[in-house]
């Protein structure tokens, strides 16, 4: 390993930043797949498997991705909630590997919510 | 880079991995592997996260999920339910004393909540054996600074105005040390790193090298830069293999970086350390007899007024600091002197001698629920390290005493218990800060008991060269065995507190000097026990043994225990009679006192007076 300059520090660091984000559980948007036993049957499997693969190909790294049990819609499954930082959560149903695409690229990426595909905003309360 | 969506870190101390925490590991990998998780989910072994009672833990970040003892047979509905379907496991997570409910998340848990990590700021958030994961957390940006735009002096200023005090007993000013080592005469000169740590039951050091070897490596450089120094050394303790494997695995990667080693950042500045195996004697964990032991002769202390920082090892200037004390530097240099002086208590802007400045780490250990490794403010009050991050008294029973700075610690009640912890005050109350023991006692704890228990670890590691220590402490032993086997008489009172005196006054260092605290303190808080076993022959806690009468409670013993007769067949001086579904009884002439029968009694039918 040849020695390191003062500007490598940061390069380092550049390097492994979605690790230190993820372990800290700050992101710029949060990304959640449903993953109950309805959701899994309904495919959210591939949802979470696209949404690694658009992550990685995109080489983005202050988002983190999430899983949790079912939404409690299970006719709408695969299903994902997108939050970004200081924002009201969304939730995108009957998701497909293309719309996931999308939604990434457009609401997760850029900021604008592709309402076409999303069921509701808001998340219900929980107390 | 290929992306994880969660981080499974499995605390790897010392506690969990004697809890087996490898063995989970293994297990979590495998059931990884095995549900073809393993590019979306990283297993990540971490330093201590001092929660150690509740080995071996696991945290899911990003999510924040603290789980607990957990097992290998835990490890398939782990990933099952919470990997797969996304749901948190409730039975695994951490339930506190008296509540119903789980608390999911590690930050919510009272045990870290109460805490403020300065010196472990990367506890539970590295790899300690990837120097990688430590860059992306900060590591060695602070040497950068320094290196391009500080002076040495600028540096030991900002030191001095930080008011960092060391952290491995005396409390001397950080700043002062370095600029005094800095303007002695002679060369080479040197630095050393303390982690010795001989305190029994103490495991901050340790603890911090384990967790983040890299904040104590980069604090030396940032040490002997200012100080200019080119060869450091880490003093270790030999019963630390594993700290000392991350240490030497942290030096490697420093070294293959260029962080350690010739003209670091094209600088001109050169650095290395070299770690040196303690001589597993507890002196030698006192900065004279440590140099002495690095040079290869008997670990034996020397006396003070010939000061270290002009003539330490090898009779050139030095600089010793503790583990802890050199881990808080980085931290300083980045985020500036005026942010940690803005943590503490007292005021510096006179002297560093004035205040308490920044965090301190604790191991707390005895009878609380929350036992484990703690980092919190200074100033904090005692009351808050027992009930809030130590979650209070276990079983019901009454706080008695909590001892601050180690085996020779004072022992401080519980109208105390508001005291703020910082030098000053620990000090002015007859305790210390010590290096960061803590142990609590509760009604159950005898006090004369516990003065006897902590002298006898002093006395049997008096190194001898000083008959004050080696003489005086023995002969302040004795008295407290008399007085724990009802042999005590009332003059004995008056000349403990004379030795404690003259041992304090008169020993070569502070091995002698700090030793009689535990008696002094509970002579002044807790006297009325020590005329209790002189005056009435009686302990109040029921601890020292030879002063109890034991007998047994015909009606329990019947009613209960139906005569079981196991007190009778464990009785070492057949001193019990009785037979099967009747009474027992205890012949006072041939019972000996051990107690057994009290231990091995399960319907209580055993009763002290
Ligand atoms: C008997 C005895 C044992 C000591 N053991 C340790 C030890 O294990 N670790 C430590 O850092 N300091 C220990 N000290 C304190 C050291 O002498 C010294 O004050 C300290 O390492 C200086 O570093 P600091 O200024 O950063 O606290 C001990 C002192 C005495 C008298």
């Amino acid at each position: 390993m040849p020695k390191l300059k003062i500007e490598d520090l940061q390069k380092i660091s550049d390097k492994v930043r979605r690790t230190t984000l993820l372990r800290e559980g700050a992101g710029r948007a949060k990304v959640t797949v449903h993953m109950g036993t309805c959701g899994i049957s309904a495919g959210a499997r591939k949802i979470l498997d696209a949404l690694l693969k658009i992550i990685e190909e995109k080489d983005v790294k202050d988002i983190i991705l999430v899983t949790s049990g079912c939404a409690g819609l299970c006719s709408r499954e695969p299903m994902v909630t997108v939050e970004l930082k200081d924002e009201t959560p969304v939730k995108y149903v009957d998701l497909t590997e293309d719309k996931i695409r999308k939604i990434f690229t457009d609401h997760v990426l850029e900021g604008h919510i592709v309402t076409d595909y999303a069921l509701a905003i808001g998340s219900e309360r929980t107390r | 880079m290929k992306p994880y969506r969660a981080n499974l870190m499995l605390c790897a101390g010392t506690g969990c991995v004697s809890n087996h925490s490898f063995l989970v590991r293994e297990a979590l990998e495998k059931e990884i592997k095995k549900r073809g998780l393993e590019n979306e989910i990283q297993v990540v072994i971490t330093g201590c996260d001092g929660f150690c009672a509740e080995g071996p833990l696991l945290i899911v970040q990003p999510e924040n999920i603290f789980y607990c003892r957990l097992t290998e047979k835990d490890v398939p509905l782990l990933v099952e339910e919470h990997f797969i379907k996304g749901r948190p496991v409730k039975k695994l997570m951490y339930t506190p004393p008296d509540a119903k409910a789980p608390v999911p998340k590690m930050n919510d848990i009272g045990f870290f909540k109460g805490q403020m990590l300065v010196a472990l700021r990367n506890r539970g958030l590295i790899d300690p054996e990837n120097i990688d994961e430590a860059i992306a957390r900060d590591a060695y940006k602070a040497i950068a600074k320094v290196l391009t735009s500080m002076s040495p002096e600028e540096v030991i200023q900002e030191i001095k105005d930080s008011g960092l005090r060391g952290r491995g007993g005396g409390g001397f000013p950080t700043g002062i040390k370095w600029e005094s080592c800095r303007n002695a005469e002679g060369e080479p000169k040197y630095v050393i790193c303390n982690a010795d740590e001989g305190d029994p039951g103490a495991f901050m050091d340790r603890n911090i090298i384990e967790s983040d070897p890299h904040s104590v490596l980069e604090g030396m450089v940032i040490g002997a830069y200012a100080i200019g120094v080119s060869e450091g050394y880490v003093y270790i303790r030999h019963e630390y293999p594993l700290a000392r494997d991350r240490l030497h695995i942290a030096i490697d990667q420093a070294r293959d970086y260029g962080l350690l080693g010739k003209n670091i950042f094209d600088t001109g500045f050169n650095f290395d350390i070299e770690i040196v195996r303690g001589a597993g004697a507890f002196v030698c964990g006192e900065s004279t007899a440590l140099m002495a032991s690095i040079e290869g002769r008997v670990g034996e202390p020397r006396a003070k007024y010939v000061h270290t920082v002009e003539h330490g090892l090898w009779n050139l200037p030095t600089c010793l600091n503790n583990v802890e004390t050199w881990a808080n530097v980085p931290g300083i240099i980045n985020r500036g002197a005026e942010w940690f002086a803005s943590i503490g208590t007292g005021d510096i802007s006179e002297s560093p001698w004035g205040g308490s400045k920044g965090t301190k780490v604790f191991s707390l250990t005895g009878k609380v629920y929350n036992t484990g490794l703690v980092e919190v403010p200074m100033g904090i009050t005692l009351r808050d390290i027992v009930f809030e991050v130590g979650g209070g008294i276990p079983d019901g029973k009454e706080f008695k005493s909590v001892q601050t700075g180690g085996p020779s610690g004072g022992f401080l009640p519980a109208d105390l218990l508001d005291l703020q912890v910082d030098f000053e005050q620990l000090t002015e109350a007859g305790s210390m800060m010590g290096s960061g023991g803590m142990v609590v006692m509760d009604e159950d704890n005898c006090m004369v008991d516990m003065a006897r228990y902590f002298l006898a670890f002093t006395q049997g590691e008096s190194c001898g060269k000083c008959t004050p220590c080696r003489d005086g402490v023995k002969a302040m032993l004795e008295i407290l065995i008399r007085i724990t086997e009802g042999k005590g008489v009332e003059e004995d009172l008056d000349l403990l507190e004379e030795l404690s005196h003259f041992v304090i006054d008169s020993s070569l260092c502070a091995l002698g000097g700090s030793a009689p605290n535990p008696v002094l303190t509970s002579l002044k808080y807790f006297r009325e026990e020590y005329e209790a076993h002189i005056r009435d022959k009686k302990c109040p806690a029921r601890a020292c043994r030879q002063l109890n009468v034991y007998t047994i409670d015909p009606e329990i013993c019947v009613s209960k225990g139906h005569g079981c007769g196991v007190c009778r067949r464990e009785c070492p001086d057949n001193a019990i009679t009785g037979e099967k579904n009747k009474t027992h009884f205890i012949n006072q002439d041939a019972c000996e006192k051990c107690g057994v029968c009290f231990d091995v009694c399960k319907f209580d039918a055993i009763q002290i007076t």
